[in-house]
């Protein structure tokens, strides 16, 4: 079973008077432990893509299957427990909130899941060394590093070990050795826990990491290269 | 510490000022109402404790339709008898029995219409603040007849004083002519002047000889020390009359009807402006929530998209304004129970006050007294308000979408 089945996804947007397609009938499969990148220049409907696979979006028409489930007809509460419990999230701003520390941040997610309250202790302790940050537990995104944060954001991402993880822009606010630790964390979840990653970017080295590359321009797909197998 | 009310509590925390500024609006309607509630629950009780005791008392025992319309006929046959009767039952001296005329009052120079009221002298005192109002000469005694107190302002009208003579003529039970002479013993002054000018006594046995009521009065005053025991002992009494005689018993609310109408004129206004002070501070608090909702629009874009539903997140929004409410409830209640409990050791006046609180027989100083329900009331009327406050800035996340709100800056 594929993690992710995109078909025939369409998707407009009207801008003032204009209509842009950002989507215009994208097809995509995506195997379970897949490491994806989505990679198009600006306005080429790689974050759209992404936000219709993650239920954040809904496309015009078209059918988002993840792991055999179709969700771009689910109602917002269905969607939103799919999220929670399915999907890991990384922000090109880290999106942290800012008021609580690495460790509450990682919690919160878990809280919401239900974890009980000592399990959710231990695993966000257990992630943060996991992506390099013990000891930082404590220290809130205002006092951190963007390589940092974006570990915390990737640590929260993680944390629930969902079967895909959705990453958008991750490394534009990083510098290019920061770019490469990360880089380094997805592949080591990617082959450790098999988990699925879908990359949208446009930076070159992030696609140098990717097992499959594909491109999009005006909506659609113009090139899908298996990085692997090349 | 809950994650989510730590998160809840550090939100607040982000605008200090805001914060501030928003707990001292429900912390100040909170003491304001606090001490407001208290002084108005006080006054109450003294008005109408004070008014019950200067003569009405809680409770009386008439002939049916005397109540309407005073007639020497309408009477209680064996009225001392009956008094002391139930004062044997309750094991209490205040229950008095009186009875009531109207007469025309000479002295050497002139005449005045007053009411002829007869005491038992022995327990008039404790059902009555007119014994202790007596500024010359001294009340009623046991042993005395012919004597009379009258008011201040009769006794200068009538150019007499301690001492004189004065002339009653009435009507008796019976529609015979009733005089008497009576000495002038005591002089009241309650600075009521009308009440001063219109009401003297006499003691009950005198006052049954010279109206030929032959053993009867025109009705039994009880006074008790709580006005919650009021039914209660209206009961016991109904219970006690003597069987046949046709007696009815009133309490103090149909004796005094005018007196809760002005207690429930005075809380209806009291009442509107503590709404308003309410409602203001409500639009405070919608203020502060709406901003700071209008403020995490990026955030809350954020845990949206990690899975949190909009209604979680109206939960997070209500939980940090029941954190506002609850510390301005807990500071409020707190200052205005302080702010009360100082009052009620030092008493509380205001210019004009004097002249206003005679009207009812108050004395010129309240001293509010602190109860759970002055504590309580105001207190959860904000609260109340102030969660109802929140509710329209969560339910606008409802409408919030994760991919758009994350656009918000």
């Amino acid at each position: 079973m594929s993690a992710v089945t995109c078909v025939d996804l369409c998707k407009t947007y009207r801008q003032g008077e204009v209509d842009i397609k950002a989507l215009d009938h994208v097809s995509i499969e995506i195997d379970k432990g897949g490491f994806v990148c989505l990679s198009a220049p600006s306005g080429g409907g790689k974050t759209t893509l992404l936000n219709a696979i993650g239920g954040l979006d809904r496309p015009d028409s078209g059918e988002v299957i993840i792991n055999g489930r179709r969700i771009d007809n689910l109602p917002k509460g269905e969607l939103a427990e799919l999220r929670l419990r399915q999907i890991g999230f990384v922000f090109q701003a880290f999106n942290l909130i800012p008021v609580l520390t690495a460790r509450e941040n990682i919690e919160f997610v878990m809280q919401v899941q239900g974890v009980p309250a000592a399990e959710r202790r231990q695993r966000a302790v257990e992630i943060l060394e996991e992506v390099g940050l013990a000891g930082l537990e404590d220290r809130r995104p205002a006092d951190m590093s963007g390589g940092q944060q974006q570990r915390v954001a990737v640590a929260r991402a993680i944390v629930s070990r969902p079967a895909l993880v959705l990453a958008d822009e991750p490394t534009a606010n990083l510098d290019s050795k920061t770019a490469d630790g990360l880089m380094e964390l997805f592949r080591e979840l990617n082959e450790h826990h098999n988990t699925t990653f879908v990359i949208a970017t446009h930076d070159k080295r992030v696609m140098s990491y990717a097992k499959r590359l594909v491109r999009m321009l005006d909506g659609r797909i113009v090139d899908d290269i298996n990085q692997d197998a090349a | 510490m809950n994650l989510v009310f730590r998160l809840a509590w550090r939100n607040l925390w982000r605008q200090p000022r805001r914060t501030w500024l928003t707990v001292g609006a429900i912390m100040f309607s909170n003491m304001l109402l606090v001490f407001m509630i208290s002084l108005q629950f006080g006054m109450y009780g003294l008005m109408i404790d004070n008014t019950l005791q200067a003569f009405t008392g809680h409770l009386q025992i008439q002939a049916p339709g005397y109540i309407d319309d005073q007639k020497m006929r309408q009477t209680v046959d064996n009225v001392v008898p009956l008094a002391t009767e139930l004062r044997d039952y309750f094991d209490s001296d205040n229950i008095a029995a009186r009875a009531t005329a109207f007469a025309l009052v000479s002295s050497e120079e002139r005449s005045y219409g007053t009411a002829v009221i007869g005491t038992e002298p022995a327990f008039e005192r404790n059902v009555s603040t007119l014994p202790g109002l007596v500024t010359q000469g001294r009340y009623l005694g046991e042993q005395d007849a012919a004597e009379i107190v009258i008011g201040a302002a009769l006794a200068r009208n009538l150019r007499v004083a301690l001492g004189d003579e004065l002339t009653l003529i009435g009507s008796g039970r019976d529609g015979s002519f009733a005089a008497a002479v009576v000495n002038i013993v005591g002089v009241f002054e309650s600075g009521l002047v009308d009440f001063d000018r219109s009401i003297t006594e006499i003691p009950l046995g005198f006052f049954q000889d010279v109206f030929y009521m032959d053993g009867s009065g025109h009705y039994i005053v009880i006074n008790l020390p709580l006005i919650d025991d009021v039914p209660v002992v209206q009961e016991q009494v109904e219970a006690l009359l003597p069987a046949g005689e046709d007696l009815v018993v009133h309490d103090w609310d149909a004796l005094q009807p005018g007196l809760k109408q002005a207690i429930k004129a005075d809380m209806s206004s009291a009442f509107f402006m503590y709404g308003i002070l309410v409602i203001l501070v409500a639009f405070s608090v919608l203020n502060t929530q709406l901003m700071s909702v209008l403020e995490r629009t990026h955030e809350f874009g954020i845990v949206l998209s990690l899975g949190l539903t909009p209604g979680r997140l109206g939960r997070l929004v209500l939980l940090e304004t029941a954190i506002l409410g609850v510390l301005g409830l807990l500071f409020g209640a707190l200052l205005g129970a302080l702010f009360t409990y100082w009052f009620s050791v030092n008493g509380f006046s205001y210019p004009g006050m004097e002249e206003m609180t005679a009207k009812f027989n108050l004395p010129a100083r309240f001293y509010p007294q602190v109860s759970v329900l002055s504590l309580l009331i105001g207190p959860a009327v904000v609260f109340i308000f102030t969660i109802l406050a929140a509710v329209y800035p969560a339910l606008r996340l409802r409408k919030l979408h994760p991919v758009e709100a994350m656009r918000a800056v």
